[in-house]
Protein backbone atom coordinates (compact mmCIF):
# COMPACT_ATOMS: atom_id res chain seq x y z
CA UNK A 1 0.00 0.00 0.00
CA UNK A 2 1.25 3.26 -0.90
CA UNK A 3 1.45 5.83 1.34
CA UNK A 4 -0.35 8.84 0.70
CA UNK A 5 -0.25 12.22 2.55
CA UNK A 6 -3.46 13.74 2.87
CA UNK A 7 -3.97 16.79 3.42
CA UNK A 8 -6.23 18.31 6.59
CA UNK A 9 -8.49 21.20 6.11
CA UNK A 10 -8.65 23.70 9.02
CA UNK A 11 -11.79 21.83 10.36
CA UNK A 12 -10.43 18.49 10.90
CA UNK A 13 -10.22 18.22 14.63
CA UNK A 14 -14.31 19.37 14.25
CA UNK A 15 -15.17 16.34 11.93
CA UNK A 16 -13.11 14.42 14.37
CA UNK A 17 -15.43 15.30 17.52
CA UNK A 18 -18.30 15.27 15.56
CA UNK A 19 -17.49 11.68 14.84
CA UNK A 20 -17.30 11.95 10.81
CA UNK A 21 -16.40 8.86 8.31
CA UNK A 22 -12.83 10.47 7.27
CA UNK A 23 -12.50 9.64 3.56
CA UNK A 24 -9.77 10.43 0.94
CA UNK A 25 -11.02 13.02 -1.48
CA UNK A 26 -9.37 14.84 -3.92
CA UNK A 27 -6.17 14.48 -1.67
CA UNK A 28 -7.68 15.72 1.16
CA UNK A 29 -9.14 13.59 4.08
CA UNK A 30 -13.33 14.67 4.20
CA UNK A 31 -16.12 14.00 5.92
CA UNK A 32 -18.65 11.84 3.70
CA UNK A 33 -20.98 11.90 5.91
CA UNK A 34 -21.59 12.29 10.13
CA UNK A 35 -23.33 9.64 11.70
CA UNK A 36 -26.73 10.71 11.29
CA UNK A 37 -26.08 9.63 7.65
CA UNK A 38 -26.48 10.72 4.19
CA UNK A 39 -30.07 10.39 3.91
CA UNK A 40 -31.12 12.40 7.44
CA UNK A 41 -28.53 14.73 6.47
CA UNK A 42 -29.73 14.94 2.86
CA UNK A 43 -33.10 15.88 4.16
CA UNK A 44 -32.24 18.05 7.13
CA UNK A 45 -30.48 20.52 3.98
CA UNK A 46 -33.68 20.60 2.08
CA UNK A 47 -35.77 21.65 5.48
CA UNK A 48 -33.90 23.45 7.70
CA UNK A 49 -29.52 24.28 6.67
CA UNK A 50 -26.58 22.08 6.30
CA UNK A 51 -22.87 23.41 7.03
CA UNK A 52 -20.90 22.02 4.81
CA UNK A 53 -16.51 22.37 5.09
CA UNK A 54 -15.88 22.90 1.45
CA UNK A 55 -12.29 23.96 2.35
CA UNK A 56 -10.41 21.45 0.29
CA UNK A 57 -11.59 23.56 -2.70
CA UNK A 58 -9.12 26.12 -4.85
CA UNK A 59 -9.70 29.90 -4.15
CA UNK A 60 -7.60 32.24 -5.89
CA UNK A 61 -7.58 36.08 -7.12
CA UNK A 62 -7.17 37.09 -11.10
CA UNK A 63 -5.40 40.36 -10.12
CA UNK A 64 -5.01 43.08 -12.80
CA UNK A 65 -5.34 47.04 -12.95
CA UNK A 66 -8.22 47.85 -13.59
CA UNK A 67 -11.57 45.25 -14.89
CA UNK A 68 -11.47 45.58 -18.22
CA UNK A 69 -8.16 44.31 -18.38
CA UNK A 70 -8.68 41.86 -16.12
CA UNK A 71 -11.75 40.60 -17.34
CA UNK A 72 -10.19 40.74 -21.04
CA UNK A 73 -7.80 38.39 -19.47
CA UNK A 74 -10.00 36.20 -18.17
CA UNK A 75 -12.55 35.89 -21.32
CA UNK A 76 -9.58 34.50 -23.19
CA UNK A 77 -10.35 31.36 -20.96
CA UNK A 78 -13.38 31.10 -20.01
CA UNK A 79 -16.74 31.43 -22.12
CA UNK A 80 -18.65 33.61 -20.03
CA UNK A 81 -18.83 36.91 -20.21
CA UNK A 82 -16.71 38.61 -17.45
CA UNK A 83 -16.43 42.13 -18.70
CA UNK A 84 -20.49 42.47 -18.04
CA UNK A 85 -20.16 41.59 -14.30
CA UNK A 86 -21.85 44.19 -12.72
CA UNK A 87 -19.11 44.84 -9.57
CA UNK A 88 -20.31 41.96 -6.59
CA UNK A 89 -21.88 39.87 -9.10
CA UNK A 90 -20.74 36.28 -9.59
CA UNK A 91 -21.01 33.74 -12.53
CA UNK A 92 -20.39 30.45 -13.63
CA UNK A 93 -18.17 29.04 -16.02
CA UNK A 94 -15.43 26.45 -17.48
CA UNK A 95 -11.71 26.27 -18.56
CA UNK A 96 -11.76 24.91 -21.95
CA UNK A 97 -9.11 23.11 -23.90
CA UNK A 98 -7.80 23.84 -27.61
CA UNK A 99 -10.83 21.03 -28.81
CA UNK A 100 -13.29 23.03 -26.15
CA UNK A 101 -13.73 20.06 -23.78
CA UNK A 102 -14.17 21.31 -20.40
CA UNK A 103 -11.02 21.53 -18.03
CA UNK A 104 -12.88 22.60 -14.88
CA UNK A 105 -15.65 24.44 -14.43
CA UNK A 106 -15.74 27.41 -11.80
CA UNK A 107 -17.43 30.63 -10.20
CA UNK A 108 -16.01 34.16 -11.08
CA UNK A 109 -16.90 37.07 -8.59
CA UNK A 110 -16.14 40.62 -9.60
CA UNK A 111 -14.56 41.49 -6.25
CA UNK A 112 -15.48 45.08 -4.43
CA UNK A 113 -11.54 45.95 -5.65
CA UNK A 114 -11.66 47.02 -9.22
CA UNK A 115 -9.69 44.81 -11.25
CA UNK A 116 -10.08 41.87 -8.83
CA UNK A 117 -11.44 38.65 -9.92
CA UNK A 118 -12.18 36.08 -7.16
CA UNK A 119 -12.41 32.28 -8.49
CA UNK A 120 -13.44 29.31 -6.85
CA UNK A 121 -12.85 25.98 -8.86
CA UNK A 122 -12.64 22.48 -8.15
CA UNK A 123 -10.21 21.19 -5.00
CA UNK A 124 -9.21 17.85 -7.90
CA UNK A 125 -8.32 20.26 -10.12
CA UNK A 126 -7.06 23.09 -9.05
CA UNK A 127 -3.52 22.33 -9.54
CA UNK A 128 -4.08 22.21 -12.88
CA UNK A 129 -6.46 24.94 -13.31
CA UNK A 130 -3.68 27.59 -11.79
CA UNK A 131 -0.97 26.43 -13.99
CA UNK A 132 -3.59 27.06 -16.88
CA UNK A 133 -4.33 30.34 -15.60
CA UNK A 134 -1.15 31.34 -15.25
CA UNK A 135 0.10 30.28 -18.65
CA UNK A 136 -2.45 32.32 -20.40
CA UNK A 137 -2.66 35.66 -18.33
CA UNK A 138 -0.88 38.81 -20.23
CA UNK A 139 1.84 40.49 -18.27
CA UNK A 140 -0.10 43.22 -16.03
CA UNK A 141 -2.30 40.45 -15.16
CA UNK A 142 -1.12 38.28 -12.27
CA UNK A 143 -3.15 35.08 -10.39
CA UNK A 144 -2.62 34.78 -6.18
CA UNK A 145 -3.78 31.45 -5.19
CA UNK A 146 -5.21 31.88 -1.96
CA UNK A 147 -3.60 30.49 0.98
CA UNK A 148 -4.58 29.87 4.75
CA UNK A 149 -8.26 30.10 3.51
CA UNK A 150 -11.21 28.19 4.79
CA UNK A 151 -14.37 27.82 2.73
CA UNK A 152 -17.54 26.93 4.43
CA UNK A 153 -21.02 26.54 2.79
CA UNK A 154 -24.49 27.08 4.57
CA UNK A 155 -27.11 25.72 2.18
CA UNK A 156 -30.87 25.33 2.88
CA UNK A 157 -34.36 27.41 3.27
CA UNK A 158 -33.12 28.35 6.61
CA UNK A 159 -29.80 29.78 5.64
CA UNK A 160 -30.51 33.13 5.68
CA UNK A 161 -32.24 33.84 8.84
CA UNK A 162 -29.33 31.95 10.31
CA UNK A 163 -26.53 33.98 8.75
CA UNK A 164 -28.43 37.01 9.46
CA UNK A 165 -28.45 36.75 13.13
CA UNK A 166 -24.64 37.11 12.61
CA UNK A 167 -24.96 39.55 10.22
CA UNK A 168 -28.50 41.28 9.17
CA UNK A 169 -27.08 42.27 5.81
CA UNK A 170 -26.54 38.54 4.88
CA UNK A 171 -30.39 38.69 3.93
CA UNK A 172 -29.74 41.33 1.23
CA UNK A 173 -26.94 39.57 -0.95
CA UNK A 174 -28.91 39.06 -4.36
CA UNK A 175 -28.26 35.56 -5.47
CA UNK A 176 -25.33 35.24 -7.47
CA UNK A 177 -23.51 37.90 -5.75
CA UNK A 178 -21.50 38.48 -2.59
CA UNK A 179 -20.59 40.77 -0.28
CA UNK A 180 -18.40 41.56 2.44
CA UNK A 181 -19.51 40.40 5.86
CA UNK A 182 -18.53 40.64 9.33
CA UNK A 183 -19.85 37.77 11.27
CA UNK A 184 -19.69 38.03 14.94
CA UNK A 185 -16.39 39.91 13.93
CA UNK A 186 -14.89 37.65 11.51
CA UNK A 187 -14.45 38.98 8.39
CA UNK A 188 -16.15 36.85 5.77
CA UNK A 189 -16.19 37.10 1.50
CA UNK A 190 -20.12 35.69 1.73
CA UNK A 191 -21.44 34.90 -1.62
CA UNK A 192 -25.22 33.64 -2.10
CA UNK A 193 -24.36 30.66 -4.20
CA UNK A 194 -23.89 26.83 -3.36
CA UNK A 195 -24.22 23.18 -4.39
CA UNK A 196 -27.77 21.88 -3.27
CA UNK A 197 -30.01 23.63 -5.43
CA UNK A 198 -30.82 25.43 -2.04
CA UNK A 199 -30.70 29.18 -1.22
CA UNK A 200 -27.34 29.48 0.83
CA UNK A 201 -24.01 31.00 1.08
CA UNK A 202 -20.61 29.67 0.78
CA UNK A 203 -18.31 31.69 3.22
CA UNK A 204 -14.58 32.16 3.00
CA UNK A 205 -12.71 33.05 5.89
CA UNK A 206 -8.95 32.68 7.31
CA UNK A 207 -7.93 29.16 8.52
CA UNK A 208 -7.36 31.30 11.81
CA UNK A 209 -11.36 31.96 12.11
CA UNK A 210 -12.99 28.84 10.00
CA UNK A 211 -13.11 26.53 13.35
CA UNK A 212 -15.16 29.81 15.76
CA UNK A 213 -17.33 29.83 12.63
CA UNK A 214 -17.83 26.81 12.39
CA UNK A 215 -18.89 26.46 15.88
CA UNK A 216 -20.93 29.59 15.70
CA UNK A 217 -23.20 28.38 12.67
CA UNK A 218 -23.78 24.69 14.12
CA UNK A 219 -25.18 26.27 17.27
CA UNK A 220 -27.84 27.80 16.06
CA UNK A 221 -30.62 24.83 16.18
CA UNK A 222 -31.52 25.10 12.14
CA UNK A 223 -27.49 23.99 11.67
CA UNK A 224 -26.47 20.50 11.32
CA UNK A 225 -22.89 19.70 9.87
CA UNK A 226 -23.30 17.60 6.47
CA UNK A 227 -20.67 15.61 4.65
CA UNK A 228 -19.73 15.17 0.86
CA UNK A 229 -22.62 12.38 0.79
CA UNK A 230 -25.36 14.27 0.93
CA UNK A 231 -23.25 16.99 -1.06
CA UNK A 232 -23.42 14.51 -3.79
CA UNK A 233 -27.35 13.12 -3.94
CA UNK A 234 -28.30 17.11 -3.24
CA UNK A 235 -26.63 18.55 -6.50
CA UNK A 236 -27.60 15.59 -8.52
CA UNK A 237 -31.13 16.24 -7.48
CA UNK A 238 -30.47 20.00 -8.44
CA UNK A 239 -29.37 18.32 -11.70
CA UNK A 240 -25.61 20.21 -11.00
CA UNK A 241 -22.78 18.54 -12.56
CA UNK A 242 -19.69 17.22 -11.07
CA UNK A 243 -16.35 17.19 -12.65
CA UNK A 244 -14.46 13.71 -13.69
CA UNK A 245 -18.04 12.42 -13.81
CA UNK A 246 -20.77 14.40 -15.58
CA UNK A 247 -17.91 16.83 -17.65
CA UNK A 248 -14.23 16.36 -18.26
CA UNK A 249 -11.88 17.27 -21.20
CA UNK A 250 -14.59 15.24 -24.07
CA UNK A 251 -17.29 17.20 -23.08
CA UNK A 252 -18.20 20.45 -24.33
CA UNK A 253 -20.23 22.96 -22.43
CA UNK A 254 -22.68 22.50 -25.56
CA UNK A 255 -23.02 19.01 -25.04
CA UNK A 256 -23.02 19.22 -21.27
CA UNK A 257 -25.90 21.53 -21.46
CA UNK A 258 -24.44 24.51 -19.93
CA UNK A 259 -24.86 26.99 -23.11
CA UNK A 260 -26.72 29.29 -20.38
CA UNK A 261 -23.64 29.68 -18.89
CA UNK A 262 -21.93 31.27 -22.41
CA UNK A 263 -24.12 34.59 -22.45
CA UNK A 264 -25.51 36.19 -25.89
CA UNK A 265 -21.98 38.76 -26.84
CA UNK A 266 -19.48 35.58 -26.28
CA UNK A 267 -21.42 33.26 -28.59
CA UNK A 268 -21.82 35.36 -31.24
CA UNK A 269 -18.00 36.86 -30.95
CA UNK A 270 -15.81 34.21 -29.61
CA UNK A 271 -12.34 34.44 -28.73
CA UNK A 272 -11.66 31.86 -25.94
CA UNK A 273 -9.71 29.12 -25.73
CA UNK A 274 -12.16 26.22 -27.31
CA UNK A 275 -14.52 28.22 -28.97
CA UNK A 276 -14.19 26.84 -32.29
CA UNK A 277 -15.95 23.58 -31.23
CA UNK A 278 -18.42 25.59 -29.07
CA UNK A 279 -19.35 27.64 -31.78
CA UNK A 280 -19.98 25.30 -34.34
CA UNK A 281 -22.06 23.39 -31.61
CA UNK A 282 -24.05 26.11 -30.83
CA UNK A 283 -24.69 26.19 -34.94
CA UNK A 284 -24.96 22.95 -35.85
CA UNK A 285 -25.86 21.13 -32.89
CA UNK A 286 -24.18 19.06 -30.73
CA UNK A 287 -24.37 15.17 -31.25
CA UNK A 288 -24.65 14.18 -27.91
CA UNK A 289 -26.29 15.87 -24.61
CA UNK A 290 -26.35 15.61 -21.16
CA UNK A 291 -29.81 14.99 -19.97
CA UNK A 292 -31.91 13.94 -16.84
CA UNK A 293 -32.82 9.98 -16.89
CA UNK A 294 -35.30 8.87 -14.53
CA UNK A 295 -35.63 4.93 -14.12
CA UNK A 296 -38.90 3.77 -13.85
CA UNK A 297 -38.53 1.29 -10.45
CA UNK A 298 -36.90 1.69 -7.54
CA UNK A 299 -33.63 0.51 -8.76
CA UNK A 300 -30.86 3.11 -8.89
CA UNK A 301 -28.51 3.73 -12.22
CA UNK A 302 -25.11 4.04 -11.17
CA UNK A 303 -22.46 6.26 -13.05
CA UNK A 304 -21.35 3.70 -16.01
CA UNK A 305 -24.30 2.13 -16.99
CA UNK A 306 -25.16 1.85 -20.21
CA UNK A 307 -28.34 3.51 -22.18
CA UNK A 308 -29.88 2.18 -25.09
CA UNK A 309 -32.95 2.57 -27.05
CA UNK A 310 -35.95 0.31 -26.79
CA UNK A 311 -34.48 -1.56 -29.36
CA UNK A 312 -31.37 -1.99 -27.43
CA UNK A 313 -28.96 -0.15 -29.14
CA UNK A 314 -26.60 1.75 -27.31
CA UNK A 315 -27.04 5.77 -27.14
CA UNK A 316 -25.04 6.93 -23.84
CA UNK A 317 -24.07 6.21 -20.74
CA UNK A 318 -24.87 7.43 -17.45
CA UNK A 319 -22.51 9.88 -15.47
CA UNK A 320 -24.14 10.68 -12.26
CA UNK A 321 -26.86 8.16 -10.58
CA UNK A 322 -28.20 7.06 -7.42
CA UNK A 323 -31.02 7.79 -5.17
CA UNK A 324 -32.49 10.92 -4.67
CA UNK A 325 -34.02 10.94 -0.83
CA UNK A 326 -36.08 14.07 -1.95
CA UNK A 327 -37.38 12.85 -5.14
CA UNK A 328 -37.83 9.37 -3.39
CA UNK A 329 -36.80 7.45 -6.04
CA UNK A 330 -33.84 6.60 -8.26
CA UNK A 331 -32.44 9.82 -10.36
CA UNK A 332 -29.62 9.96 -12.52
CA UNK A 333 -27.94 12.45 -15.44
CA UNK A 334 -25.74 11.22 -18.45
CA UNK A 335 -25.12 11.63 -22.24
CA UNK A 336 -27.52 10.46 -25.04
CA UNK A 337 -27.34 10.56 -28.87
CA UNK A 338 -28.99 14.54 -29.81
CA UNK A 339 -31.61 12.37 -31.12
CA UNK A 340 -32.66 11.07 -28.23
CA UNK A 341 -32.06 14.12 -25.55
CA UNK A 342 -36.05 14.91 -25.92
CA UNK A 343 -38.22 15.10 -22.82
CA UNK A 344 -40.01 11.83 -22.59
CA UNK A 345 -37.67 9.66 -24.49
CA UNK A 346 -38.15 6.10 -23.72
CA UNK A 347 -34.70 4.52 -22.71
CA UNK A 348 -33.20 1.53 -21.50
CA UNK A 349 -30.48 1.45 -19.14
CA UNK A 350 -28.71 -2.05 -18.54
CA UNK A 351 -28.47 -2.70 -15.53
CA UNK A 352 -27.01 -5.95 -13.73
CA UNK A 353 -27.06 -7.31 -17.54
CA UNK A 354 -31.26 -6.59 -17.85
CA UNK A 355 -33.13 -3.76 -19.61
CA UNK A 356 -34.84 -1.66 -17.21
CA UNK A 357 -37.22 1.28 -18.48
CA UNK A 358 -36.46 4.89 -17.73
CA UNK A 359 -36.87 8.22 -19.18
CA UNK A 360 -35.76 11.17 -20.71
CA UNK A 361 -36.60 13.94 -17.97
CA UNK A 362 -35.39 17.99 -17.53
CA UNK A 363 -33.67 18.62 -14.95
CA UNK A 364 -33.34 19.52 -12.03
CA UNK A 365 -35.46 16.43 -10.85
CA UNK A 366 -35.86 18.96 -7.54
CA UNK A 367 -36.95 22.87 -8.46
CA UNK A 368 -34.46 25.11 -7.37
CA UNK A 369 -35.30 27.02 -4.83
CA UNK A 370 -32.78 29.92 -4.96
CA UNK A 371 -33.25 33.32 -3.72
CA UNK A 372 -34.28 35.32 -6.82
CA UNK B 1 -31.94 -22.99 16.59
CA UNK B 2 -28.23 -21.28 16.15
CA UNK B 3 -26.99 -18.21 13.81
CA UNK B 4 -24.38 -18.59 11.82
CA UNK B 5 -22.55 -16.27 9.94
CA UNK B 6 -20.37 -15.38 6.32
CA UNK B 7 -17.00 -14.23 5.49
CA UNK B 8 -19.55 -12.07 3.53
CA UNK B 9 -21.26 -10.54 5.93
CA UNK B 10 -24.68 -12.87 5.57
CA UNK B 11 -26.21 -14.27 8.77
CA UNK B 12 -28.04 -17.64 8.55
CA UNK B 13 -30.94 -18.94 11.02
CA UNK B 14 -31.97 -22.71 10.25
CA UNK B 15 -35.07 -24.41 11.23
CA UNK B 16 -35.20 -28.15 9.43
CA UNK B 17 -33.37 -28.15 5.51
CA UNK B 18 -34.82 -24.42 5.16
CA UNK B 19 -32.56 -21.48 6.13
CA UNK B 20 -33.42 -17.73 6.79
CA UNK B 21 -30.55 -15.20 5.23
CA UNK B 22 -29.94 -11.65 5.70
CA UNK B 23 -26.99 -9.45 6.24
CA UNK B 24 -25.82 -8.47 9.56
CA UNK B 25 -25.99 -5.37 11.83
CA UNK B 26 -22.15 -5.18 11.03
CA UNK B 27 -23.04 -5.20 7.21
CA UNK B 28 -26.02 -2.21 7.19
CA UNK B 29 -24.02 0.07 9.45
CA UNK B 30 -20.94 -0.43 6.71
CA UNK B 31 -23.72 0.54 3.83
CA UNK B 32 -25.33 3.18 5.52
CA UNK B 33 -28.89 3.86 4.35
CA UNK B 34 -30.32 1.05 2.38
CA UNK B 35 -33.01 2.49 -0.45
CA UNK B 36 -33.26 -0.77 -3.02
CA UNK B 37 -33.18 -4.72 -2.56
CA UNK B 38 -33.09 -6.58 -5.31
CA UNK B 39 -34.63 -9.92 -4.42
CA UNK B 40 -34.14 -13.48 -6.06
CA UNK B 41 -37.07 -15.33 -7.91
CA UNK B 42 -38.66 -18.18 -5.97
CA UNK B 43 -37.56 -20.90 -7.14
CA UNK B 44 -33.56 -19.49 -7.87
CA UNK B 45 -30.78 -22.01 -7.45
CA UNK B 46 -28.23 -20.38 -5.44
CA UNK B 47 -24.49 -22.11 -5.11
CA UNK B 48 -22.64 -21.04 -2.11
CA UNK B 49 -20.64 -17.81 -2.32
CA UNK B 50 -22.62 -17.00 -5.74
CA UNK B 51 -24.76 -13.73 -6.18
CA UNK B 52 -28.29 -14.35 -4.51
CA UNK B 53 -29.40 -10.40 -3.85
CA UNK B 54 -28.40 -6.80 -4.53
CA UNK B 55 -28.39 -3.85 -1.91
CA UNK B 56 -28.16 -0.64 -2.66
CA UNK B 57 -27.62 2.39 -0.27
CA UNK B 58 -27.29 6.01 -0.93
CA UNK B 59 -23.45 5.63 -1.52
CA UNK B 60 -23.71 1.87 -3.51
CA UNK B 61 -24.50 -1.33 -4.76
CA UNK B 62 -23.34 -3.95 -3.31
CA UNK B 63 -23.72 -7.99 -4.54
CA UNK B 64 -25.35 -10.16 -1.70
CA UNK B 65 -23.85 -13.86 -1.61
CA UNK B 66 -25.26 -17.53 -1.30
CA UNK B 67 -23.94 -18.33 2.12
CA UNK B 68 -25.63 -22.09 1.26
CA UNK B 69 -26.32 -23.94 -1.54
CA UNK B 70 -29.90 -24.35 -2.35
CA UNK B 71 -32.98 -23.17 -3.65
CA UNK B 72 -34.61 -20.10 -2.51
CA UNK B 73 -38.17 -20.85 -1.24
CA UNK B 74 -39.29 -17.19 0.08
CA UNK B 75 -38.12 -13.74 -0.03
CA UNK B 76 -39.17 -10.94 2.39
CA UNK B 77 -41.27 -8.70 0.40
CA UNK B 78 -41.71 -5.89 2.85
CA UNK B 79 -38.26 -4.82 1.54
CA UNK B 80 -39.49 -4.05 -1.46
CA UNK B 81 -41.56 -1.31 -0.04
CA UNK B 82 -39.50 -0.51 2.67
CA UNK B 83 -35.64 -1.01 1.71
CA UNK B 84 -34.79 0.85 5.24
CA UNK B 85 -36.00 -2.08 6.92
CA UNK B 86 -32.77 -3.42 6.74
CA UNK B 87 -30.92 -0.76 8.47
CA UNK B 88 -33.62 -1.10 11.53
CA UNK B 89 -33.44 -4.85 11.93
CA UNK B 90 -30.88 -6.13 9.57
CA UNK B 91 -30.61 -9.58 11.84
CA UNK B 92 -34.69 -9.73 12.31
CA UNK B 93 -37.30 -8.09 10.51
CA UNK B 94 -34.95 -7.39 7.79
CA UNK B 95 -34.30 -10.74 6.41
CA UNK B 96 -33.51 -11.14 2.84
CA UNK B 97 -34.54 -14.88 1.27
CA UNK B 98 -35.22 -17.99 2.67
CA UNK B 99 -33.43 -21.32 1.26
CA UNK B 100 -34.06 -24.85 0.92
CA UNK B 101 -30.33 -26.23 1.23
CA UNK B 102 -29.26 -28.87 -0.12
CA UNK B 103 -25.59 -29.79 1.26
CA UNK B 104 -25.90 -29.36 5.06
CA UNK B 105 -21.97 -29.81 5.56
CA UNK B 106 -21.83 -26.13 4.50
CA UNK B 107 -23.31 -24.87 7.63
CA UNK B 108 -19.93 -26.00 9.24
CA UNK B 109 -18.17 -24.02 7.34
CA UNK B 110 -19.92 -20.69 8.64
CA UNK B 111 -19.03 -18.96 11.87
CA UNK B 112 -20.53 -19.02 15.24
CA UNK B 113 -21.59 -15.37 16.66
CA UNK B 114 -18.52 -14.93 18.66
CA UNK B 115 -15.86 -16.21 15.74
CA UNK B 116 -17.64 -13.41 13.39
CA UNK B 117 -17.48 -10.65 15.92
CA UNK B 118 -13.49 -11.49 16.17
CA UNK B 119 -13.50 -11.79 12.14
CA UNK B 120 -15.26 -8.10 12.07
CA UNK B 121 -13.05 -7.25 14.57
CA UNK B 122 -9.70 -8.10 13.17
Amino acid sequence: MTVETLHRTALYAQHESLGAKLVPFAGYEMPVQYPTGILAEHNWTRTYAGLFDVSHMGQGFVVGPDHATTAAAMQAIVPADIAALKPHQIRYSQFLNEQGGILDDLMITRFANDGWLYIVCNASRKTHDFTHIEKHLPAGVKLQRSKHMSLLALQGPKAECVLAKLDPAAASIPFMHYAALKLDGIVAHVSRSGYTGEDGFEISVTDHDAPRLWSLLLADADVKPIGLGARDSLRLEAGLCLYGHDIDETTSPVEADLLWSIQKRRRSEGGFVGAARVLAEIKNGPSRKRVGIKPEGRAPAREGTVVTDTAGRVIGTITSGGFGPTANGPVAMGYVESAFATVGTAVHLIVREKPMPAMVTSLPFIPHNYKR
Amino acid sequence: MSVKFSKDHEWVSVAGDIATIGITNHAQEQLGDVVFVELPAIGKKVSKGGDAAVVESVKAASEVYAPLTGEVVEVNKDLEGDPALVNRGAEGDGWFMKVKFSDAAELGELMDRAAYDKFVAA
